[in-house]
């Protein structure tokens, strides 16, 4: 393979690319440097294990970054004990390797302990230009902040732990525009899921996407993680966006964030981090700003999005393979086609996820809830993603309105999102969720899982069924 | 990791699309610590009731498919988290390839690291085996490595494609850490020179 021309017109993802290669194969293979690390209790104790059955260590220590997120309970009294056994044990087991091979370690007793996604950012570990890497397909959210993130299999977490490096082969470049404005009550959720509806799940299969445009550019930066935490739901190895002074606004002062002259020498660095004039994409999706609507999901693939004002579609809609599964899918889900989206009753409402539990998610929705219940019979739950957020919400009176609203204020994890720990839906049960899957049973067994944003969220909890947020804004006006 | 050479089996129609890998190994299956054991909790979902019996419409419920060593899937096979249980929960069952038009990337990758060839073939391609798939063991599927064809029972050929170095690996059931190490040199320079370009990452 030749070397890059440095001249030619390259794309973000072809600068972190070259910027990372340690040695090319003759047949294109790459190993690829890792910057960061990121680790959790599910997919690492057999990477550790390998580790220890063949006497090697952990490369760079100081380039991992343990903390357990998936199976741990967000109720009272997990620092002491687990009720689950497999699930302590798990954790334990993080505990025990994450000491014993000297990685960075945050422990469900360290405030700073939350869903790894958003401790990465927070703690200022994720920077511009990086590559990070996790056992946790979501990795991609760290693709906001114009670093080449994406999620690795158990064997992959082994060979990193072990080599700080990686075996790849180059995806192709896709562009993914939002020109203009978005349209009030339209969210970055609605931006990624939109997305994912126009181009199906497999749509992004093979490729990096670089999200750009006026109205990725208007997002702040959390707007920004929860469009690239979706990227593998359209498919794509990562999604990233090229990192501006919102950017560096985000990490300056981070714990983990360079100081004085290495900030300097950083800031200039990251600046060159942008698609040239002329760079190539392989495929280019452009979707105009002002034409994303609200959008809910009501099947379980999170590719079934459609606009709050739609209806059930009939599977007789689809073509090929997805006419059995889109008639799967509305018998799973108990939707009679043709109904109407807002007809959509909801029993539970999940506020949470490395998708939307964040500060700003949070805010938004308790923008909707202020001084507002549940509705009758509905269950509310809101999972901070990390302890500082939680800490945030409470400083900043959030947790009380959710509190006010009838909704139960919980420890951060990734909790009813995958329903690893106790938090998941009863069979039948139907949940209006700012998480980012709609799996069959992803909630807990026979659960039904409507996405959607943060705003709307909060306005189903208020109706008890899927609700368009602007009648609830038209309302509040 | 077991090589894979060539493998005549039976194999199982799943036509559904978007089969996600909480599908293949749900979420309270995750919870071991271990690699093995996960084969009974294959599909747990479509495969049991919630008190634990077989579903008997289930394809790897029925006599026919039993013995399974091939799946033959709907579009986008895999797709979902990261899980390494999904290969490991279709290998402990005794699948050892996947064939459909299309893969979620990081499934792909997983089913290398263990044994598991998934193949990608057109529509046609994978039509045509779909047939012979529901003829169970009347109708085996023949899968090549070495020469990267798929033969269906009626003797049809179907090239595929894989990556070389990933062929190699299956081929001879090599340990890519191992070869990585081979290159500590290499990593020791790059990390040398990063330090000095970009102290701090």
């Amino acid at each position: 393979m030749t070397a890059p021309n440095p001249a030619a017109p390259r794309t973000l993802y072809d600068k972190i690319w070259d910027d990372h290669v340690v040695d090319t194969s003759d047949d294109g293979t790459c190993l690829l440097y890792i910057d960061r690390h990121l680790v959790h209790e599910v997919t690492s104790p057999q990477a550790f294990e390998g580790l220890r059955m063949s006497g090697r260590k952990v490369r760079a220590p100081e380039k991992t970054i343990a903390v357990p997120d998936h199976n741990v309970p967000t109720t009272e009294g997990r620092e002491t004990h687990i009720d689950n056994e497999e699930s302590r044990i798990q954790v334990n087991a993080l505990d025990k390797n994450a000491r014993e091979f000297g990685v960075v370690y945050y422990p469900v007793t360290d405030v700073r302990q939350g869903i790894v996604h958003i401790v990465g950012p927070e703690q200022g570990w994720t920077l511009p230009g990086m590559t990070v890497v996790c056992g946790d397909s979501h990795t991609a959210t760290h693709g906001a902040f114009g670093s080449l993130a994406h999620g690795i299999g158990t064997s992959e977490v082994e060979h990193v732990l072990a080599t700080q490096t990686l075996i790849q082969k180059k995806s192709k470049n896709m562009k993914v525009e939002i020109t203009g404005k978005l349209l009030p009550g339209v969210t970055a959720k609605d931006i990624t899921l939109a997305v994912i509806g126009e181009a199906g799940t497999a749509g992004g299969t093979g490729y990096v996407i670089e999200y750009c445009g006026e109205a990725i550019r208007d997002l702040s930066m959390e707007g920004r993680m929860t469009v690239c935490n979706m990227a593998i739901e359209g498919g794509a190895r990562a999604g990233l966006i090229a990192p501006d002074e919102k950017t560096f606004a985000y990490c300056m002062g981070r714990p983990h964030a360079p100081k004085g002259a290495k900030w300097e020498a950083a800031v200039a660095y990251w600046k060159t981090l942008f698609t040239d004039e002329g760079a190539h994409f392989d495929k280019v999706i452009t979707i105009k700003g002002e034409d994303i609507a609200p959008v809910v999901t009501w099947g379980t693939s999170p590719e079934d999005v459609l606009p709050i004002s739609a209806t059930v579609p009939f599977a007789t809609d689809f073509q090929g393979g997805k006419v059995e599964a889109a008639q799967r899918s509305i018998d799973y889900m108990g939707l009679t086609p043709g109904m109407k989206l807002t007809d959509v009753k909801v029993d539970a409402v999940f506020i949470g996820s490395c998708t939307n539990g964040r500060i700003e998610d949070l805010r938004a929705a308790a923008a909707i809830l202020k001084g507002k219940k549940l509705a009758p019979g509905v269950r509310g739950m809101v999972v901070p993603g990390s302890g500082l957020v939680r800490l945030q919400a409470e400083e900043e009176g959030l947790a009380q309105i959710f509190t006010d609203a009838g909704f139960e204020w919980r420890l951060a994890g990734c909790s009813m999102c995958l329903g690893m720990n106790p938090d998941q839906l009863a069979p039948g049960e139907r949940c209006a969720a700012t998480s980012n899957r709609n799996f069959e049973g992803r909630m807990g067994r026979g659960g039904r899982t409507h996405l959607m944003s943060p705003v709307m969220a909060a306005a189903a909890a208020i109706t008890g069924h899927l609700t368009d947020i602007r009648d609830i804004m038209a309302e509040t006006v | 990791m077991d090589k894979f050479t060539t493998i005549t089996g039976i194999a199982a129609p799943m036509p559904l699309v978007n089969i996600d890998t909480d599908m293949i190994i749900p979420k309270q299956f995750l919870k071991t610590i271990k690699r093995s054991g996960l084969g009974v909790n294959l599909f747990d979902e479509m495969r049991y009731t919630p008190d634990g019996k077989e579903i008997p419409d289930f394809v790897l419920n029925q006599p026919a498919w039993r013995e399974s060593q091939i799946i033959v899937a709907g579009d986008n096979f895999g797709c979902g988290s990261s899980r390494e249980h999904a290969p490991w929960a279709l290998l402990d069952f005794g699948i050892r390839s996947v064939i459909s038009t299309s893969f979620a990337d990081i499934f792909y990758n997983n089913c290398f690291k263990n044994g598991i060839l998934p193949i990608v073939l057109p529509q046609e391609a994978v039509d045509h085996l779909m047939d012979d798939a529901r003829k169970g063991a009347n109708a085996r599927i023949t899968v090549d490595l070495e020469n990267q064809t798929v033969t269906a029972a009626d003797g049809t050929a179907f090239a595929f494609e894989v990556d070389a170095f990933k062929k190699h690996c299956l081929l001879n059931g090599l340990d890519d850490i191992g070869l990585t190490m081979e290159k500590v040199s290499a990593i020791d320079a790059f990390e040398k020179q990063n330090a000095a370009a970009r102290p701090w990452a």
